[in-house]
Formats: structure tokens, C-alpha cells, sequence
């Protein structure tokens, strides 16, 4: 690896950017660390969810009488005890905990028992009598589309079960046609799929004083606060949401979750603490995972291979809830934008209602589907008119600062530099060729935090605080660290400040009880927005100290070194007691607010601007067997502008699972539904790739060191991921000669493309064509000017 | 609820201590362990025996606690990743862990480094193969696996 | 957390004693070794018993004896494990061998026992899965319901044959020794099993395998390919086993049993006779590929693939057709390695 010198801003770095263990590793290798379903507590109680097995009904009646005559049933509820509605954004709150008048998929919550233990609840869920009256399920986007033959899933939306639209045109996008010399459409399928963490989501709940606290393994505690004040009806002070350390997320523990509420009220009604722990299964209808997207994409090119205009549209199938929907709609349009220059581009974008567990956020929300299609696209625009795929995508990538078509300002951009070195690795292994070897590549960006908070509020979006008391340091910040070593960058930002090690300073994170403000794990937000938050914590406390210590010794505050456990000649501790004696209480804080210029003012401008994007390039090598369709994964080479690495060791592990995760995606993992339900809700059934299928990962770290992000810092958890998918898909062209234009690429569609240009036909699998979607009349947005557009 | 009416007495080694309980024969090591003995440092993820996350050794051999009853273990030796360090000296397994980064969310992590200790216990120096092949039945949603082989490979090399 | 539904645990002392257990309690009763098939689908409701009959405990279950014609007598208790990591059985019986290793998981084949895997229950994907899924698509006849959710019309359960053992023991000839109270017999594997997916196993319920004889294996060699998604962890998507025998360069006999594509394992060796008189050699060396081609293509007839499974059922049946290729030239390579 090739890390720029260990300096920031003239300053040496020195905890910074090195390998270091994670600081909460003890814990997770010696068993210690306890997890949301570790937790017990005198007096608990266990909850189970009764959930419909219907996937479209209403529910005409609850009898929940003979569950409580069950032995060891505490308490019984239903929708009527929780009626509030809610959701994780303000725009569509179409969820109750527990739905007593309609159900919308198979694995609605209806009713929840708490009992003496879960063999209890079980029992009692069992005994609850539901009456439903079965309504037409919905089961794919064509369908949501048509006029419902009985009634839409929900009344506030429509025409049809059409959930959110949104249609865009930034520039003169039948200009850009006109004068290209070569249009190409393409019709594309991603299927959805899950996060599928290891820990089954948990939640326990203790009620007090009309107060609530809450454990849960959550990705955002704030979020979680705000809906539980709202649907429990009490003060915001009154609920206090901890964070339990997290055995996984991905996305898939954001929003705030019916378990989540059910274990708060069953706890104020019984007095009595009250857990719920998900069952694998549960876990899959609790999904919010990644989107079915279809999409079409139509670009016209110039001679030399310049994007002159862009069209995009795409259907997603949302499941049965909002979720974060409108903001996954608007985010497979709003990134096409970061990598390439495009001078006209329109985005039309639909998310239907279907009877299926509620889609939502997954590792680079919305953004991996149309990042496949894009990619593959220009693979083929490149192959039709003759140019390499890479020179293509050279010739329109952006630049730095800049700012695209759709007012994204664009900072550091490590994208040529991601390209060369990725080619570079990979030089030897592109050479070879034989049958069935194919090798594919892909670049793509993402966000480094969303530039606007799901809810609309003028907090910053991450507050840290420090206190140094007899000598200790303890850092408080809202983030939650969710394996992703948001502890550890906190913990190595306020050591660098301070001249001390990661595992100095104490961590109190992600409890909205202790720790001030920060919007959660999501968006990859964390290095960037609460290191920020943390670095300026930190360096003021740093400041209070040197400067007694710098009055102690009556020298300039500058002349006092700060390293090594150090401050001056004094150690760290005498300093901080020095401090603390003429300063009294040593408290610091810092907090981080994105700038406000960096999108544009149009409506659905709030998705996409992020203070920082990342760069990555992926080179996929593989074999593909042309009798079998089977692919073997040789290796990935990921270059990723990671701006600055905090710990190389952690950004090594990022890049790594985030080239995992790609493989399933593109290879095998799939939420498929068959009769109205989930066909495989089971860690046999839904694929996930073993030691076995996983191919050596060669990690490249580009460090392009961006001005805002803290010691220069991008992110890296979502970034990674997105490239592997299209350059698989590319590979097993490059193998095969055929294209798999859906994802996962598995046996027997490559067979079927295979066997389609056998026949004669097209050498492809994949949609045929884009369903007709009422897309609104377009917005249009002109694009920023020259002078604008050159920060 | 109460279950005194089906309890045996089951006699058992937990890391090193000798015990004796009184569990149903429907329970599982799993809930024996997490629940009875409050060791939770054992994990679970499917309780079908299909993610890996819940091995222990039992008399030294990888098994998958979800699926193991009590009468499998009269006079058994159980360690789980509770038993691993000796006092606070870490296993050189959990120490590599740490230091090659073989754990993130650290979920899969106990059952991964007690699956790999039943390897090296048996076969000292596995080739990056038998590493792969050992610990296949272990899923892990963080890493990418490439840190966890790293660390199994550093403990075998320091070990030779 | 899933849980298993209570039940008594009976640890009898010897197999005669867990027969008459079995026996005497009929079908409240059920059989567990390494319970890594029962468990699970007690856990989701799809099997119920009142009683566990234990056999993991039993010495007399893991017994490894040489018998007086060369072969072999294993325990139904050995594991999975012991076979995969017992190097003269790899030799002897590679097929077998490959066919245990193959099974699920590391772990898991540290419990599961070769007489379990022989017994393993067929599998569908309408009726492995938890009780309140079953309810809601609708129970099917295997469990709690009456019709096959899969195949509408059909008469019987289309449940999916899932042992890789069973093809690779059938394949070598191999017996299983049966132990009930009314005495004891010996039946070839192959008559261990019926044509339905619910009521699949030919034995009494309460007879209980207590070992399985593999004949000797001089001049044979055997192989086994398994078709799934992952190279851990899944059942069969599709299996072959295939028995070659040559002293010489010539191949004298052939058998081939297909899995994982119809209720029972299938003995198809009949397709093997083109093979006998071909050398080893012009098989491997590309000269035969046709006759191999159409052995694969009889071999592969019988297998009915239905969409209860992973990935297509054209593609599966497609697979078994390369699987009977790979595992013939598998077991020949091995033939002709050990004459050279």
C-alpha cells in the first residue's frame, strides 16, 4: 500500500493513518462484549410478534382473550394500544407498530405478547384469533403499476400503487441528442436483496418515571429517540436510546422498527423490563434492504465518445412501506453525475407499493443498481463504437472541484488515480487470456454523509464532547460504531489531538441519553461528519491544556510539543491536572454541519449533495463456464479514494467486506418472493457467499487527502462496493461474449443468453422493456454556469 | 415458565470448571450456555445450524451448540470463547484477530476463532486450503474473510 | 432465539433396547444420533415426537471392522467427520469418502452420523421452512396439510431426495444392517428408500440402521459430484455417484446413481453399459466424448427436477447430465492412476 507521509498540513500525524487494532476489540474476541440480546436485566420479560400470514388483508378482528389465559402471558397488545403513525421520514408515516386494520405483507406485526420467557410469548401468539378478509396481493412493479383490481395498498398514494415519482432534466437534454452521433438505450434489472447481519435485530426496554430507555441494536439511536417520543407520546428528554454494540447493520437497522416501540410500551404497561429478540426469519421481513430497481437508460455520445445528453428512469419496487423511499427513489438519479461530466441529464424515478417486506436502505442506498446499469451501458456504448471502455469513461470523468450538472460540488476526485492504479495491479492478469477467462472493470463514487438529515432540522448533524477529569480523557459523540470502527476513528482523532494512544481515551457513544447529537450510521457520514466533530473537540481541549501548561512553564503556548503521551515535558496527566486546577471542569466540545453550498435549490436537491465523495475502480478477474454458466471469482483488484486513511487496517477490512457483499449481490444473493411470500427467508436458502467462494481481494488506497474531511478523510464503508458489481457483469461478457443485464448474474441466465445467440438472437439476458410509468411533467433545473461550475 | 417436572441433572465441564445443572433435555447447549450460564459470548444466528455462529468445542471438536442436547454432554468438556485467554493473557488466536483485523461487527468472530482453534489443534501448520475448507460452515458478513485467514495463517506460522 | 419443543430423552443402553423402545412407544418416538437433521426441523415444526430414542452414546454404533470378504463394516454412529478424515477408507472408497466430505459443514459433520445422512429427510422448499410459513402459503401433505404444494395434481409428495451418501453407498454396492425388535436383516441402500418424497424411507420406523457394509472395492474405483450453489453448507442440487471397475486398462462394470432429482436416489447404472469394454484411457484422452455424452444423457433421464429447490429445474437437470460426465471420468482418472 502506498499511503501518502504521515503529515497534515505541515503537522506530523501520529496515530493517525496507522494499522492499529480496533479499540473495542478485547471485548468482541474474549466473548465480553454485549450485544442487544446479551442483555438481561431483574424481572425481564419476553416478547414475541404475532405477524400476518396474509400478504394483502384486512384485519376485521383480534381476540387476544385466550392468549392471556396462556401460562406465563404477562401482557397482550395490539394496534389499538399503539395507534400512532410513523416513519423515518416525515413524508410518508404510513406505519403502526402493530397493524389492526390492514395488513400489507406476509410478516405485518399484529399483535405482540410479553410473557416469563419466549417459549410463553410464543404460546400466546399462538393463541391470538385474527380475523382476516384476504385482498389481491401486488407482487412485482408491472403490477403496481396497473389500476388496482381491489384496493391500493395505501390510500395516500397513486395513481395506481405508485409511491413517490419524481422527474428532473438539469440542461437541454434533447439538445445534447441532437448533436450526438451515437444514442444507445439499454434496459436493465438489479433484484433486491437483504443485509443479512449475523445478529438477529434486539431490543430491550425499561420504563421508569415516565421515562423510557431503550437498548437496541440499532444503526440510529436519534432517529429511534424521535419516533419513540412521538408514538409513546412522551417528551423527546423522556426516552433515551442506547446504541448496544452492533453485531452488523449494513443498513438494514435504520429505521426505527415495531419490535423497537412494542418492547417500550409492553414495558410502561407491566412495569416490568421487556425484550425482543428477532428470529432469523423475522429478520428477513424486517428487511429494508435493497431495492428490485428496473431501469432504462438512453445516452447519446459524440464522435470522440463524449456524453453529450442522458436519460435515466427507473421503477423500484419498494415493498409494502415507505421507509426511506423518496430519498432511495431520488438516489438512483442523483450519482450517475459524480463520476462522469454529464452535460444534459434527465432523471425519472417511481417507487411502487408491493406486497412484499419494506424495502429501504442498503450499503450505497440506492445508488448500486443504477451504478450497474450505468457502467454496463458504457461498456456497451464503447463496444459499439470502438473505443476502449476505460478511454471512454476517461473522457468524461469529472473533475476536481466542480460542480455537475445537478449542483453536486465535487472537491477532491481521486478518479484517474483510482483508474491507473487499479489497470496498473491488474496489468498482468488482464494479459493472460484463455477460454472463459473474462476480466471486467468499473468505477463509481459515493457520499461521504448526506448533506441534509432525514428530518428537517437546523442541529448540527454530529456534536462531540470531552471531558478530561483527573487526567482522563472520555469522549462522548451520538455515533455508533456498527463494526464499521466509527469507536475506533473517534478514538484515533482525539488521540492525534491529544498525543495519545487510541486506547487512551474512554468512549461513551450512541446514547441519546449521554452523548449530544449525532444523525446515526448511515450514509457513510460517520469518519467525516463526527471526525470532524471530534477533531474540533479535541484540539480545543488540546488548546486548554497546552495553554497552562504554557503559562506553568511561562513559554508561548506554540513552544509546547503535544505527542507521545506528552504535553511539553510534562506527561498527559499532570498536564490535564494542571489545567483542571487553574481551569476548573475541562470540558471541550466540537460539532459539524455541512456547508451549505454544496447542491443545488430545486425540489429533491436534498439527495446527493454530500460535503465529499469518494472514487473507486474495481478489475474483476473470472472464469465463466459455458457449459455450466458457473463463474469463478479469481480476484478483485479495488482502488478507493479514501482521502485520508484514519486506520489502514480498518480501511483494508471496509474495502474487503465491501468487495464481499458486491460478490453476493452480483453472484447470488437475491430476496425472491413466490405465492405472495418470501422464498427463502433462511441462511441455507438466501445465498451469502463462504470462505469457499470468496476470491483474494487486492486493496489499493488512494489517499487524495480532501480538504474538509477530517486529516483529509472520505468514506469508505459504502464506496467499495459499487464498482464489483458492473465489472462482474462486464467480466462474464468479456469471458462469455454475452451480456446478463440482471443481477445476480447466476448459471442459467448466462446459460439462456448463452443459448438465445446460439439461436441467433441477441447474446443477452435481461428485461425486455421499461414498463410505462406516469412520470410527473419535468422539472427543470438549469444547470450551474461555467463559473459555477469551477469551484 | 418453570420445568422442574423434566430436569436431569446434567454433569459437565464449562471452560475448565466442573458443573452440575438442571436443564430440560429440549435444551440446547446454546440456551444452556447463554441463558442458564450466562456465558454469551457464544452467539447465535439461525439456531439451525446453518451460519456457524454458535460453535463451541466439546471435548475439543468444533460444534455447532444450536444443535446439541444435553445428553450428548454428560461428563463433557465444553470451551467456548469465555475459556480462551488464561486469566487476561489473550489465545494467540485472539490476539492475531485483533492485530489482522479478522473481526469488524465481531458477531461471527467467536464461533470463527473456536472453529479455527479445533483446526489448529488438529492440524498445526493448514495450508491456506484447509483453513478456507475448516472454517467454511462459519458465514461472515464483515470481512470479506481475506483478515481472518490472515490471522489463522500468522498463529500457525508463529506456532512452527 | 429458536427453541425445540419439549420432549423425553431416552438413553437406552444397547441398539436392541433402543428397538424395543421404539417399539414399545411407536410413533410418539423418534430416532436421534447426531440430531443435526432433527433438530432443526423440530425447532420448525415440521417433525414432532413426544420421545427422543438417543443413540449418539452407543460404542457398539462406531464400530470400524474389516469383514471376512475384504470389505468394510462401519458403525451407523461414526460420524461424518471420522470417514472424511480416515485416509485408507479415501483410498479405498473415494466416492464415498468425497460424498461425506461434501455433507453440509465442518461443524455440522462433526455430529451428524453416516447413519443419519443415509436416513437425511427429503427436502422441498414449501415445506422446509417454520411452521407460520407453512401456514401461510398452505400446509402440504408432508406436514400438517394434503396436497403437494409443488406439483399440485400429483398423488404423492415430490420432496427431494437430499443424502449425498446414499447415492455414493449405492453406487459401491454397499448393505445397511437393520436392527428392530422382531430381529435383524441386511438390504442393499438401494431398498433403504421409496418413490415418495413423505414416506421415503422403505425401513420400519422403529428399525434402526446399525452399520453399513461397503464391499470390497478391489479394482473399483468411485466418485461423487455434488451440484450446488456454494461449496459448503448446501444440500444437493443435484448429485452423482459413480462405481467403475477395471483390473486392467478396460473398463469391466460401470454403475451410476443420480440424487437431489426425484424423491429417492436412482440407481441409473444401466446407462453405464456403453462404458464397459471402453479403455480407461480412450475415455479420458477426448476419444470417447460421444459415448460419454450419451451415456450422461440416458444416465440423467429419470431425473425429475421441480421448482422446489435452488436455482432452475431445467438448469439442474441440464447439471446432472454434467455431473454423471465429470464423476465417470473422475472415477476413471482414479482407475487409471492406480494401474499406472
Amino acid at each position: 500500500m502506498n499511503l501518502s507521509p504521515a503529515t497534515h498540513d505541515g503537522q506530523a500525524l501520529h496515530v493517525v493513518g496507522k494499522p492499529l487494532p480496533r479499540v473495542e476489540a478485547v471485548g468482541k474476541v474474549t466473548g465480553g462484549t454485549l450485544y442487544a440480546d446479551d442483555i438481561d436485566l431483574s424481572g425481564l420479560l419476553h416478547c414475541k410478534l404475532l405477524r400476518s400470514h396474509h400478504a394483502h388483508a384486512r384485519v376485521l378482528s383480534i381476540d387476544t382473550s385466550s392468549a392471556l389465559a396462556v401460562p406465563g402471558v404477562v401482557a397482550v397488545i395490539t394496534g389499538q394500544d399503539l395507534p400512532a403513525r410513523y416513519g423515518i421520514m416525515p413524508t410518508c408515516e404510513d406505519e403502526v407498530a402493530l397493524e389492526h386494520e390492514k395488513v400489507r405483507f406476509v410478516g405485518d406485526p399484529v399483535a405482540a405478547v410479553a410473557a416469563v420467557d419466549e417459549a410463553a410469548a410464543l404460546a400466546g401468539c399462538r393463541a391470538i384469533r385474527v380475523e382476516y378478509d384476504p385482498l389481491e396481493a401486488v407482487e412485482s412493479i408491472e403490477q403496481a403499476l396497473l389500476s388496482p383490481g381491489s384496493e391500493p395498498i395505501h390510500d395516500y398514494a397513486g395513481p395506481a400503487n405508485i409511491h413517490r415519482l419524481a422527474a428532473l432534466e438539469f440542461g437541454d437534454v434533447e439538445a445534447g441528442f441532437a448533436r450526438a452521433d451515437h444514442i444507445r438505450e439499454d434496459v436493465f434489472f438489479f433484484e433486491g436483496n437483504t443485509h443479512l447481519p449475523m445478529e438477529q435485530h434486539s431490543a430491550t426496554a425499561q420504563a421508569a418515571n415516565g421515562h423510557v430507555t431503550l437498548w437496541s441494536s440499532t444503526q440510529n439511536p436519534h432517529y429511534v429517540q424521535r419516533i419513540l417520543a412521538s408514538v409513546l407520546d412522551l417528551p423527546m428528554g423522556h426516552v433515551r436510546v442506547v446504541a448496544a454494540p452492533h453485531g452488523g447493520g449494513f443498513g438494514g437497522k435504520c429505521d426505527p422498527f415495531s419490535h423497537e416501540i412494542v418492547v417500550c410500551k409492553l414495558a410502561m404497561l407491566t412495569g416490568r423490563p421487556v425484550k425482543c429478540t428477532l428470529t432469523r426469519e423475522e429478520v428477513f421481513y424486517t428487511h429494508r434492504g435493497r431495492h428490485p430497481v428496473l431501469m432504462w437508460v438512453r445516452t447519446g455520445v459524440d464522435a470522440s465518445g463524449r456524453i453529450c445528453a442522458m436519460h435515466f428512469r427507473t421503477a423500484l419496487d419498494g415493498g409494502a412501506y415507505g421507509s426511506y423511499g423518496p430519498a432511495s427513489t431520488l438516489y438512483t438519479g442523483a450519482l450517475q453525475t459524480t463520476t462522469y461530466a454529464i452535460p444534459a441529464y434527465r432523471f425519472e424515478g417511481a417507487r411502487v407499493f408491493t406486497n412484499k417486506a419494506p424495502c429501504g436502505p442498503k450499503r450505497g442506498h440506492g445508488t448500486p443498481q443504477p451504478r450497474f446499469a450505468l457502467e454496463v451501458h458504457l461498456d456497451k456504448i464503447a463496444e459499439e463504437i470502438g473505443l476502449d471502455p476505460v478511454e471512454l469513461r476517461r473522457r468524461n470523468y469529472v473533475k476536481p472541484f466542480t460542480r455537475t450538472v445537478n449542483w453536486l460540488r465535487i472537491t477532491s476526485c481521486g478518479l484517474e488515480e483510482v483508474t491507473d492504479r487499479v489497470l496498473e495491479a491488474s496489468r498482468e492478469s488482464r494479459r493472460e487470456r484463455r477460454p472463459g477467462h473474462g476480466v471486467g472493470f468499473a468505477v463509481s463514487s459515493y457520499m461521504c454523509g448526506a448533506g441534509l438529515p432525514i428530518y428537517w432540522n437546523k442541529l448540527p448533524h454530529s456534536e462531540c464532547v470531552i471531558n478530561v477529569g483527573r487526567g482522563g480523557v472520555t469522549l462522548f459523540c451520538g455515533a455508533t460504531d456498527i463494526g464499521q470502527g466509527s469507536d475506533s476513528v473517534l478514538a484515533t482523532v482525539a488521540a492525534e489531538e491529544l498525543g495519545l494512544s487510541p486506547g487512551d481515551i474512554r468512549l461513551v457513544t450512541g446514547d441519546t441519553g449521554l452523548t449530544p447529537v449525532d444523525l446515526g450510521s448511515y450514509s457513510s457520514r460517520v469518519t467525516f461528519m463526527a471526525g470532524n466533530a471530534a477533531r474540533m473537540a479535541a484540539s480545543r481541549m488540546r488548546e486548554l491544556i497546552v495553554a497552562a501548561v504554557a503559562e506553568e512553564e511561562g513559554c508561548a503556548p506554540s513552544e509546547i510539543e503535544v505527542r507521545e503521551g506528552k504535553i511539553g515535558r510534562l506527561m498527559f496527566e499532570e498536564a490535564a491536572v494542571l489545567a483542571e486546577e487553574r481551569l476548573g471542569t475541562l470540558s471541550s466540545h466540537g460539532s459539524y454541519s455541512p456547508p451549505a453550498d454544496i447542491g443545488g435549490r430545486y425540489k429533491g436537491s436534498g439527495v446527493g449533495p454530500s460535503p465529499a465523495y469518494s472514487y473507486s475502480a474495481a478489475v474483476v478477474d473470472l472464469d465463466a463456464d459455458h457449459c455450466t454458466g458457473e463463474v469463478h471469482v479469481n480476484k478483485v483488484w479495488l482502488a478507493h479514494d479514501i482521502g485520508r486513511a484514519i486506520n489502514e487496517l480498518a480501511v483494508r477490512g471496509q474495502v474487503e467486506g465491501g468487495v464481499y457483499m458486491a460478490l453476493g449481490e452480483a453472484l447470488m444473493e437475491a430476496q425472491v418472493y413466490r405465492d405472495g411470500l418470501h422464498k427463502q427467508p433462511s441462511m441455507l436458502d438466501y445465498k451469502s457467499l463462504t470462505f469457499l467462494e470468496m476470491p483474494e481481494v487486492e486493496t489499493i488506497l488512494v489517499e487524495t487527502v480532501d480538504p474538509e474531511g477530517p486529516y483529509g478523510a472520505k468514506e469508505v464503508g459504502q464506496g467499495p462496493l459499487l464498482p464489483v458489481i458492473p465489472a462482474v457483469v462486464s467480466a462474464v461478457h468479456d469471458a462469455l461474449g454475452v451480456w446478463v443485464d440482471e443481477v445476480p448474474v447466476t448459471p442459467e441466465k448466462i446459460l439462456k443468453a448463452l443459448d438465445a445467440r446460439a439461436k441467433g438472437k441477441e447474446g443477452r439476458f435481461g428485461p425486455k422493456s421499461f414498463p410505462d410509468v406516469p412520470y410527473p411533467p419535468l422539472v427543470k433545473v438549469t444547470p450551474p454556469d461555467a463559473a459555477a461550475a469551477a469551484l | 415458565m418453570s420445568a422442574s417436572d423434566d430436569r436431569d441433572v446434567l454433569r459437565l465441564s464449562v471452560n475448565g470448571v466442573e458443573q452440575a445443572l438442571l436443564v430440560g433435555p429440549y435444551t440446547t447447549l446454546l440456551e444452556l450456555l447463554r441463558e442458564d450460564l450466562r456465558l454469551t459470548g457464544t452467539k447465535h444466528g439461525c439456531e439451525l445450524g446453518e451460519c456457524g455462529a454458535c460453535t463451541v468445542l466439546v471435548d475439543g471438536v468444533a460444534q455447532l451448540s444450536c444443535l446439541v442436547l444435553p445428553a450428548q454432554l454428560d461428563g463433557a468438556a465444553v470451551t467456548t470463547i469465555e475459556g480462551l485467554a488464561e486469566g487476561s493473557v489473550l489465545h494467540p488466536l485472539q490476539r492475531a484477530f485483533m492485530r489482522s483485523g479478522a473481526l469488524q461487527c465481531g458477531y461471527c468472530t467467536p464461533g470463527m476463532i473456536l472453529a479455527a482453534k479445533a483446526l489448529l489443534d488438529a492440524n498445526p501448520a493448514p495450508s491456506r486450503e484447509e483453513i478456507r475448507q475448516a472454517l467454511a460452515g462459519n458465514l461472515c458478513r464483515c470481512t470479506g474473510y481475506a483478515s481472518i485467514i490472515e490471522a489463522v495463517e500468522d498463529v500457525a506460522r508463529s506456532a512452527s | 432465539m429458536l427453541r425445540l419443543p419439549r420432549f423425553r430423552y431416552l438413553r437406552p443402553q444397547s441398539v436392541a433396547e433402543a428397538a424395543d423402545l421404539m417399539a414399545e412407544h411407536g410413533e410418539q418416538a423418534m430416532l436421534v444420533a447426531g440430531g443435526t437433521d432433527l433438530l432443526p426441523k423440530m425447532k420448525r415444526g415440521q417433525m414432532e415426537a413426544e420421545i427422543l430414542v438417543g443413540l449418539g452414546h452407543l460404542a457398539e454404533l462406531r464400530q470400524l471392522e474389516r469383514s471376512d470378504d475384504g470389505g468394510l463394516r462401519i458403525g451407523a454412529g461414526v460420524t461424518l467427520s471420522q470417514i472424511v478424515h480416515d485416509a485408507a477408507l479415501a483410498r479405498l472408497y473415494p466416492g464415498y469418502v468425497r460424498a461425506a466430505a461434501l455433507v453440509s459443514s465442518p461443524a455440522l459433520r462433526n455430529a451428524g452420523t453416516i447413519g443419519g445422512n443415509l436416513c437425511v429427510d427429503t427436502r422441498c422448499n414449501f415445506y422446509d421452512q417454520s411452521y407460520e410459513w407453512r401456514m401461510a402459503v398452505g400446509f402440504c401433505m408432508k406436514k400438517d396439510g394434503d396436497i403437494c404444494r409443488v406439483a399440485p395434481a400429483s398423488k404423492r409428495c415430490r420432496a427431494i431426495a437430499s443424502s449425498d451418501t446414499a447415492p455414493a453407498a449405492m453406487a459401491l454396492g454397499a448393505t445397511v444392517t437393520l436392527v428392530s425388535s422382531a430381529g435383524r436383516r441386511e438390504v442393499p441402500v438401494s431398498a433403504l428408500y421409496e418413490d415418495d418424497g413423505q414416506f421415503y424411507l422403505a425401513k420400519a420406523a422403529d428399525e434402526i440402521i446399525e452399520s453399513i457394509q461397503l464391499p470390497a472395492a478391489t479394482d473399483w474405483s468411485s466418485s461423487y459430484v455434488k451440484v450446488r450453489r456454494r461449496g459448503s453448507i448446501d444440500f444437493p442440487l443435484a448429485g452423482v455417484a459413480v462405481a467403475l471397475k477395471a483390473a486392467g486398462p478396460v473398463i469391466e462394470e460401470g454403475r451410476i446413481v443420480i440424487t437431489a432429482v426425484a424423491s429417492r436416489p436412482l440407481d441409473v447404472s444401466e446407462a453405464a453399459e456403453p462404458l464397459v469394454g471402453c479403455t480407461l484411457a480412450s475415455l479420458l484422452e477426448g476419444q470417447r466424448d460421444e459415448l460419454l455424452t450419451g451415456v450422461a444423457a440416458s444416465a440423467a433421464r429419470p431425473a425429475k427436477p421441480l421448482d422446489n429447490a435452488d436455482l432452475h429445474y431445467v438448469w439442474r437437470k441440464q447439471m446432472t447430465r454434467r455431473g454423471v460426465e465429470q464423476a465417470v471420468r473422475e472415477a476413471a482418472t482414479a482407475l487409471l492412476a492406480r494401474s499406472a
